[in-house]
């Protein structure tokens, strides 16, 4: 059967993947945003995962006002990466599991949970960005990936208890899948940032790493909290990191499993506008 | 059920909602066009006329034209779509969100690196943070 190994927590900030792409990573100011993914990628070199669950909003790439769903799963066989007006970033293709993805979207459809399946879609940084952190350069990813996109963008966004439940539907459906799988859920997104208005640059340190606290020893008091507390505490952007808990409800010890262990902690500020926040979690 | 009033509670943000979505409805879905090289070269070419091809309105072109992302997020805009104005133009997400709260370049790149702007005093309005200020827009220049 299939099995949830770990979940992994990461900021997914275009900047992160320009300063990747340019060759800029040693540099002082982004040597100290990715020496917190150091760890992460002997790491994933050990776990060796079969499949990328992986949880990420589109930015105005593939989504336009035209259509915005509210939860989407991609069930097609391969995604390129998009060009969000600064060229395509030269990453290869991403892969995706489309018998994983479609037995994920069956499952938890019939448990209420109304999700727009996309077979053709271009994936933006925040796809790609947290997978150059956590892979490095490659000239194929080391595994399949199953986008899953949030709408983030227009509010009423899916609150942080909709999206835990979620988390727990999708880590059931995984669980139910007979093929012998090494399955890992990534959130994606945040923490804090507002990139509009007057009170852009905020940032809001003290709060993220009760998030991280929050999200690793309770996550479900952390599911409970409003959207507003999101938006007003961690910038009109930090709202992404509802999209942590879709990852967090997927781990064992929410349905009777032991806690899981944190396997790596980072927090940096800045990278461009936003603290940079990246967790690992593995399932005991 | 609307979002609540706590939305509109917060100094210096504007929240992206089903009403700022329907009024910057065509000033967001021409932002999306220039995603293609063809069409960032005709708007490069002539913004006017390139604009006057998108039902937008009369104040929504003029706040493009004069690049003031205040005025087009007042009007409906959504800075991940405005950002592809701003893409167009070379600028950095770092730049755009900078040119909003009325800093330097150079002051912005500072604050973020000196640990970003503080969250005492800009939570709510009314209080004493200093994103409490009207936005700076072009007209007040
Ligand atoms: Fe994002």
């Amino acid at each position: 059967m299939a099995r949830i190994t770990a979940s992994v927590y990461s900021s997914h900030i275009p900047a992160v993947g320009a300063a990747f792409d340019h060759g800029k990573t040693h540099e002082p100011y982004w040597q100290k945003v990715f020496s917190g993914y150091e760890f992460s990628k002997v790491w994933e070199k050990q776990q060796k995962p079969d499949v990328v669950f992986l949880v990420y909003n589109d930015h105005a790439t593939a989504f336009s006002l035209s259509l915005i769903p509210t939860f989407a799963i991609m069930t097609g066989p391969e995604f390129q990466p998009a060009d969000e007006g600064y060229g395509a970033r030269p990453v290869p293709p991403v892969i995706g599991h489309p018998e994983l993805a479609s037995h994920i979207a069956s499952e938890v459809i019939q448990k209420d949970f109304d999700l727009t399946l996309v077979n053709e879609i271009d994936v933006d940084h925040g796809l790609t960005v947290p997978m150059s952190c956590m892979f490095g350069k490659v000239d194929a990813w080391p595994c399949k990936v199953i986008p899953f996109a949030v709408n983030v963008v227009q509010h009423p966004v899916p609150s942080g208890a909709r999206c835990f439940a979620l988390g727990q539907a999708i880590r059931a459906a995984i669980e139910s899948y007979p093929e012998d799988l090494n399955v890992q859920v990534w959130g994606t997104g945040g923490m804090s940032h507002q990139l509009q208005g007057p009170r852009a640059g905020l940032i809001n340190r003290e709060w993220d790493n009760a998030f991280l606290d929050r999200l690793i020893d309770d996550p479900k008091g952390l599911a409970a909290m409003p959207n507003i507390d999101y938006v007003r505490e961690a910038g009109s952007e930090g709202i992404e990191l509802v999209m942590w808990l879709i990852a967090r409800g997927a781990m064992s010890d929410l349905r009777g499993g032991p806690k899981p262990k944190v396997a790596h902690r980072f927090y940096h500020v800045p990278a461009s506008n936003t603290a940079v926040g990246h967790l690992i979690l593995e399932n005991g | 059920m609307s979002l609540g009033k706590e939305f509109k509670d917060i100094p210096g943000t504007i929240v992206f909602d089903s009403e700022q979505s329907r009024k910057g409805y065509w000033l967001n879905q021409f932002c999306m066009s220039l995603m293609k090289a063809d069409n960032r070269a005709r708007f490069k070419a002539n913004e006017r006329a390139y604009l006057d091809e998108w039902k937008m309105t009369e104040e929504q072109k003029l706040a493009v034209m004069s690049r003031d992302l205040n005025r087009m997020m007042a009007l409906g805009g959504n800075i991940y779509f405005l950002s592809k104005i701003g893409a167009t133009d070379g600028k950095s997400f770092q730049q755009m969100a900078g040119s909003m709260t009325g800093m330097t370049e150079a002051a912005y790149r500072e604050m973020m690196v000196g640990g970003g702007r503080s969250i005492e005093g800009n939570r709510k309005i009314g209080e004493h943070g200093d994103a409490q200020g009207a936005a700076p827009t072009g007209k007040d220049k």
